[in-house]
């Protein structure tokens, strides 16, 4: 079996919100100083779905990244932790592009690929946030999509999926080939070990560009960035101190006892 | 080509009962059609949605759109995508709203392919460009650490998504009058290709953390299971229900359905009460809609405390006791 996983490498999500800038007039996020970038925490959880999978029933798994060089790091760590394969498809303009045009780049790609049962991607990407592209691709291809998976499985000849929803889950299973898009409900990712890290380094990465897939970028976009901003957040903290923790916890209780708010 | 005009709202229902998040979207809706000078419908799927007619229409619809079909009676996405497809395609909306809910975010992207239409997900503010007549999409993005303002310039129809409790509701007014329109269509069962084989709820016991007035929320630094039996023993004084950061999720301290923010549950209650967490932007996510909330945190620079009214920088382990009891205290007063 063949597991195709989209992952995607993007600013560190977690910094501090004072590192964070942006450059208004140019529309974009700077990114920040002195930290390296990541892969998408549910793309790296899509990965881990993919390594259960592997684990479970033996299977061939493909990092596909579309990005800039540095995306390349994204898939030596996918390599690293399990992978077989490596697809690194290199544009350095792959910022510019909206979910509809990632998304039928990626499609190229895996058309390209070929040979899969599963494509798994993250839910979402932890910068832009969009959350369309994984269903975008299952709906180029023709093949049944599943999102927000806490849990992916195999039953018979179907993925058999955990779907998150408000209250709990719904259990879905679909034919293959198919398409998930994981949570992070499905746990933590592995690490990469040293044999793994030593493993990685002797694959080599194939590398793609968005002309050799025949992947056209050259319609008008169906969604336009018009304004990025920085929303202001006001601080107004009462700190409340006392001569001991249990007084300004009474202290607390009081205020919000005051506010009629308990 | 088609001419696409009107403001069209896929209604939602959970329990029997209209979500919500259908209300706020009608609210929404309602002011766009209007600054359009276009007409706003619902569109309301499923055996149970013919009694919500009137309601749909007290909240601001100008007309019902019901569709019902054996293969509609639950939710599947290939059905559901199959027929709100070919809805649009009699009805060709101009602009189409959804929920950013468990259907929502699973439709809108699958939608927007068929439709050739263009798609911001998971919106907190939607307005008309007056001189473009654009819509105007405002959305989180960065987890929240900054906000974009997109637009469909032409593609149609122009879709969005948008994130519970940012909206307001209209008030309900059943003088409002509205036309109903059962449409006829045609679904196969061949088209459902994923298929659900059950619905497992695994909610907590106690209030509904969506609708507490009080949240107590715990983050990674309360650092045991136990530490988050005395949140629960908190909430349980204060009437209010307990919650848990991604982080405190993933290190097993919480279950997951627990988790606030922004890829969990958003609250907005009362009081949030926020402990051992930092306030990371896509937790706040979850939360900002508060209106009051107190901090308890050992680390005076966490951020959190950038968005609180109230905050103790100490130890939960030893503030929490005494908290409780004269909140226990006070509540017998
Ligand atoms: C795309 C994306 C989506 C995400 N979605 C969500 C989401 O929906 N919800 C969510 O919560 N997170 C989400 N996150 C994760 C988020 O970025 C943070 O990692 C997470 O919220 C941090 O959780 P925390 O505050 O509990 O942990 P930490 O950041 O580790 O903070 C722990 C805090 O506890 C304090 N502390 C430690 N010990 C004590 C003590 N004894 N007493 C008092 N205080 C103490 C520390 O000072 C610290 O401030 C998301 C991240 C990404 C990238």
């Amino acid at each position: 079996m063949n597991i195709i996983v989209c992952i995607k490498q993007v600013p560190d999500p977690e910094i501090p919100p004072a590192k964070f800038r942006i450059d208004p007039e140019g529309k974009r996020v700077m990114p920040p100083e002195g930290v390296a970038p990541v892969t998408s925490v549910f793309d790296e959880r899509a990965m881990e779905a993919a390594l259960q999978l592997k684990d479970k029933y033996q299977a061939k798994v493909t990092a596909v990244t579309l990005g800039v060089s540095s995306a390349k790091s994204a898939i030596r760590h996918a390599l690293s932790i399990g992978a077989e394969e490596g697809i690194h498809i290199q544009h350095e303009a792959a910022g510019e592009l909206d979910s509809f045009e990632t998304a039928s780049v990626l499609t190229k790609a895996i058309e390209k690929i070929g040979d899969y049962s599963l494509i798994l991607c993250g839910r979402q990407a932890a910068d832009w946030d969009a959350g369309q592209v994984g269903s975008i691709i299952a709906e180029n291809l023709g093949i049944p999509v599943v999102t927000v998976a806490r849990k992916v499985d195999l039953k018979d000849s179907k993925v058999r999926v955990e779907s998150v929803i408000q209250d709990g889950y719904r259990v879905i299973e679909a034919p293959m080939p198919a398409l998930v898009t994981v949570s992070s409900e499905i746990g933590l990712p592995r690490l990469p070990t040293g044999a793994g890290i030593l493993k990685a380094s002797r694959i080599k990465i194939i590398n793609w560009n968005v002309q050799d897939i025949g992947a056209e970028l050259q319609g008008v976009k169906r969604s336009q960035l018009l304004r990025l901003y920085i929303p202001v957040r006001e601080t107004k903290c009462q700190i409340i101190e006392a001569d001991t923790v249990a007084e300004a916890a009474f202290e607390l209780a009081l205020r919000l006892r005051k506010a009629k708010i308990i | 080509m088609a001419e696409f005009k009107g403001v069209m709202v896929c209604a939602e229902f959970v329990n029997g009962k209209m979500s919500p998040i259908t209300m706020e979207l009608l609210g929404i809706g309602r002011r766009l059609a209007d600054d359009l000078g276009e007409e706003l419908s619902a569109l309301l799927i499923g055996k149970e949605a013919a009694p919500f007619s009137q309601q749909a229409v007290a909240y601001g619809a100008q007309r019902v759109y019901l569709v019902s079909n054996p293969l509609l009676d639950s939710y599947n996405s290939d059905a559901y995508t199959g027929a709100i497809t070919s809805v649009c395609r009699q009805v060709n909306p101009s602009i189409m709203l959804l929920g950013q809910t468990d259907t929502g975010r699973d439709l809108a992207p699958r939608l927007a392919v068929r439709l050739g239409g263009g798609l911001a997900m998971d919106c907190i503010d939607l307005s008309i460009d007056p001189e473009t007549k654009l819509m105007l999409q405002t959305r989180p993005v960065f987890g929240g650490n900054a906000y974009a303002v997109m637009i469909t310039p032409t593609a149609r129809p122009q879709m969005a998504t948008v994130r519970p409790k940012t909206m307001s509701p209209l008030e309900r007014d059943d003088t409002r009058q509205g036309e109903v329109i059962p449409l006829e269509i045609g679904i196969e069962s061949s088209l459902i290709k994923a298929e659900i084989i059950e619905t497992v709820k695994e909610e907590v016991e106690g209030i509904k953390l969506e609708e507490a007035e009080i949240v107590v929320t715990g983050g990674r630094g309360i650092g045991t299971v136990e530490g988050f039996d005395v949140l629960r023993k908190l909430a349980g004084v204060l009437g209010g229900a307990v919650g848990a950061t991604r982080a405190a999720c993933d290190e097993g301290l919480a279950p997951t359905t627990m988790q606030v923010g922004q890829t969990g549950k958003i609250v907005s209650p009362n009081l949030y009460i926020a402990v051992a967490l930092s306030g990371a932007v896509q937790h706040l996510a979850g939360c900002s809609g508060s209106k009051h909330i107190a901090v308890i945190n050992t680390d005076p620079e966490a951020y959190i405390f950038k968005v609180a009214e109230w905050g103790i920088v100490a130890d939960y382990k030893v503030t929490l006791a005494p908290f409780i009891e004269k909140c226990k205290e006070l509540s017998t007063q």
